[in-house]
């Protein structure tokens, strides 16, 4: 019976070094794996350090989508108060389109520039990401879906 | 009016469900017969009118009746018909409607498979599949009616969107819902044991084929979709830890472990109660998963518009079921006593660890996935977690679940010998670190994950290649009598083999992509040769034609090295003007060496192109590791024990 129970407190131990094994690894994934959200207006009040990551997110401003000489994208993310130049290389979502909302993750190369590696817009007709919505609608820009 | 039909027939299941759910427990708790047979009878019978109402729909989907609202706003005129087809669950309410379809499937499926359950038993998982049913029920008919009329119908309808028209995307949610909700099975048998208070090795070999099975389809769903985002989203991602692919994810490490820790109740009648924590919690976290996907809280790719009231109630449920399983679960915790002991050194410790590490996963998905939510409820800040964070919370567990594997598989069961240990696994250590140390030396720069990697599936598959060898004795005997011998095996010892072999290769798979993958991205002149790599990528023609529903602007773009053309892609950019959206087709030349990946971008002038190459060594091995984990699933289910234990 001893041995019983010497064998669980054995399991126990393990199980416990595994979880505060975990948690460490969490706490420091975190540094680096969260990414905040901003709209430009908050990037322009108070700018985020370059080089940190995080995501931005805003409406695609009218006839800003650019190609650029390397193959790379760029494009202008506005909340209708502020806006900033997005330079983004990768493939754009199918429903990437001007005047739609849209989610850029990246780093902040100046003050105006955002490099981007990833773009999310919506997935269908009806949908926009969450964040987005509220943050669109804090600015009183949101149009809802259209009730088909 | 079939539509009419259709509707009162979901209500009719929602009173058998609710029937199902509370009659034969009475009688199971009285011993009266009668009460208990009542939920075969209730279990066919809304298997049955489920069918037809979804069904119905589908028939709405197919002729395009637009007087249903879920119809003319997700259905089009013009909607090729296979994709009319699969639009019946390629939305909220149709989605809902297969995951209830399902779980009724599996309640006939106990009905027929179960003849050989004590009654008692049986009775009892159907009481808890009634109240699962009942649940979402309510749920479909109080918040997404799907047979909702619409009264001013449209003429066309008004879902075209053509990124959805694709048939990986379309037949993914069903074998993920075969999975998902499979794993309320092995919930409702836990349950029920509880309820019992006896749980024996008869019970985990009951178990098991259905904790199996819904394994099995849950691999083959995220694999599908894996696949999908692949070739579909074009830029060659597989894996996105996004939190939709992590509530399919999360299910499915906890339900390995489940079928991990089964195989112990089932041999060694120990390791019960964790046994049955853990299919408590595989279902709980389909659950989750269910919410995550179907509430639209958490921003992810694969959100659909969302409705607010849906959320609360289907977090409402989800909280009462985990909240009442876990509950009966803590109360009846004590009784449930394993009487066999095992030493440190064994086949069950090993098993132990692979449960434990396995867990340790899970939760660390789980608190990524709904890292987000906590923040904003608590903090009112707006944040995502992304990639690198489950990189590295979740690798090392991979890693250390891979070393543990070959060792695990060679212990005996109660006690093994560490002397036997080394006298056999020392080799394919030795030949582990060398092909490791060969892959190091032969990579120049590139990341230390691929030498790691190539190392871990050398040593998972030389390993179980090992232990086949020994068991049927081959260069012992004949080569003849060890093929005898390796048909004898016993089918899930066969189908370990197969899924563990499969989880090697994909380990080398996942590795080497994210170690050695390259991207090219530039304005391309046409006919106008470039490097990638070894490769001489040339755009020769850009052209335009009118398709079915839409118009495709198609590069040709030849591969070849030196002089000798490798292939021949044609990426598109697909324009549907109906929907004034356009798709973007990547093009892909795949081996088992590497795949690769063309995509069009836009034009800068008539002769100007972007183009995106990657090359993505060997990328397949992530999918055929998964196709053998599968199969090896397969193999598995048809182990003679579990027909016995089914007919006999």
């Amino acid at each position: 019976m001893l041995n019983r129970k010497r064998k669980r407190v054995k399991l126990i131990l393990l199980g416990l070094t595994l979880l505060i094994v975990s948690a460490v690894l969490i706490g420091y994934a975190m540094k680096d794996g969260i990414e905040f959200f901003k709209s430009p207006s908050e990037i322009v009040r108070d700018p985020p350090a370059f080089g940190k990551r995080f995501r931005i997110g805003g409406l695609v401003s009218f006839n800003s989508v650019k190609v650029l000489n390397d193959g790379s994208v760029s494009f202008q993310i506005t909340d209708n108060s502020s806006a900033i130049e997005v330079h983004f290389s990768g493939v754009l979502p199918d429903l990437f389109a001007e005047n739609q909302g849209v989610i850029a993750s990246g780093t902040l190369k100046n003050e105006n520039l955002f490099f981007a590696d990833e773009v999310l817009a919506k997935h269908d007709e009806n949908y926009m990401p969450k964040e987005l919505v509220d943050s669109l609608k804090e600015r009183g820009v949101y149009v809802g879906p259209i009730e088909k | 009016m079939l539509i009419e039909i259709a509707h009162v027939s979901l209500i009719l299941t929602l009173m058998l469900s609710l029937i199902q759910f509370s009659i034969p427990l009475i009688g199971a708790k009285h011993g009266w017969i009668n009460w208990m047979k009542l939920s075969d009878t209730t279990a066919f019978l809304q298997f049955v009118l489920t069918c037809f109402g979804f069904f119905i729909l589908m028939r709405a989907f197919i002729i395009s009746d637009f007087t249903v609202k879920l119809v003319a706003l997700n259905s089009h005129t013009m909607k090729p018909l296979i994709y009319k087809i699969t639009g019946t669950w390629g939305n909220h309410e149709g989605s809902m409607l297969l995951w209830i379809l399902i779980l009724n499937f599996y309640g006939f499926l106990i009905t027929i498979f179960g003849t050989r359950l004590p009654a008692e038993l049986k009775c009892r998982v159907l009481s808890v599949q009634g109240l699962i049913s009942a649940a979402f029920l309510g749920f479909l008919l109080f918040t997404s009616n799907p047979f909702a009329r619409e009264l001013a119908p449209p003429i066309d309808g008004n879902g075209l969107n053509p990124v959805l028209q694709d048939l990986g995307l379309a037949f993914h949610p069903p074998f993920l819902y075969l999975g998902y909700v499979g794993l309320s099975v092995t919930f409702s048998f836990a349950v029920a044991a509880l309820l019992q208070g006896k749980i024996d090795s008869s019970w985990a070999r009951w178990v098991r084929p259905w904790a199996l099975s819904a394994w099995m389809f849950l691999t083959v769903g995220i694999a599908l979709g894996s696949y999908w985002a692949y070739y579909e989203l074009g830029w060659g991602g597989w894996w996105f830890w996004d939190p939709v692919e992590n509530a399919s994810f999360m299910p499915w490490l906890a339900s390995t472990a489940l079928l991990h820790s089964a195989a112990v109740v089932e041999k060694r009648n120990t390791l019960k109660s964790w046994t049955i924590l853990l299919s408590i919690l595989a279902f709980s976290f389909s659950l989750v998963g269910t919410f995550i996907v179907r509430s639209g809280v958490l921003t992810s790719v694969h959100a659909f518009a969302s409705d607010p009231s849906r959320g609360v109630y289907l977090l409402i449920i989800v909280f009462l079921f985990i909240l009442f399983a876990l509950s009966l679960y803590a109360a009846r915790f004590s009784s449930i006593k394993s009487v066999n002991q095992f030493a440190f050194f064994s086949r069950e410790s090993g098993l132990v660890l692979n449960n434990l590490l396995l867990s340790v996963a899970a939760l660390i998905v789980f608190i990524g996935t709904l890292w987000p939510l906590i923040v904003e409820t608590l903090f009112n800040e707006k944040i995502s977690v992304g990639a690198p964070f489950f990189e590295l919370a979740f690798t090392p567990f991979i890693i250390l679940l891979a070393l543990l594997l070959p060792i695990g598989i060679i212990l005996p069961w109660k006690r093994g010998k560490v002397a036997n240990l080394k006298s056999n696994l020392l080799t394919v250590a030795i030949l582990s670190v060398i092909s490791g140390s060969a892959v190091w030396s032969f990579q120049t720069g590139g990341r230390i994950l691929a030498p790691i990697g190539a190392s871990l599936s050398v040593w998972i598959v030389l390993g179980s290649l090992f232990d086949i060898v020994k068991r049927i004795k081959l260069f012992e005997v004949t080569l003849l009598n060890s093929l005898k011998r390796l048909t004898k095996l016993p089918r899930g010892d066969l189908g370990r083999f197969v899924a563990h072999m499969g989880f090697g290769l994909m380990i080398f798979g996942v590795s080497a992509v994210s170690a050695w993958e390259i991207e090219d991205i530039r304005v391309a002149k046409l006919n106008e040769p470039y490097q990638v790599e070894d490769y001489t990528i040339q755009l020769t023609q850009v052209s335009e034609f009118a398709k079915f529903n839409y118009i495709t602007r198609q590069g040709v773009i030849l591969v070849k090295i030196g002089d000798d053309i490798i292939t021949t892609l044609f990426p598109e950019k697909r324009f549907y003007p109906i929907q004034i959206t356009s798709t973007t087709e990547a093009s892909i030349h795949s081996n088992i060496f590497r795949d690769i990946y063309v995509v069009l971008g836009d034009n800068k002038s008539q002769d100007f192109w972007v183009v995106r190459t990657y090359i993505k060594p060997f990328i397949l091995w992530i999918w055929l590791g998964a196709s053998m984990i599968a199969l090896g699933g397969i193999i598995s289910l048809t182990d003679r024990r579990y027909r016995l234990a089914m007919f006999m």
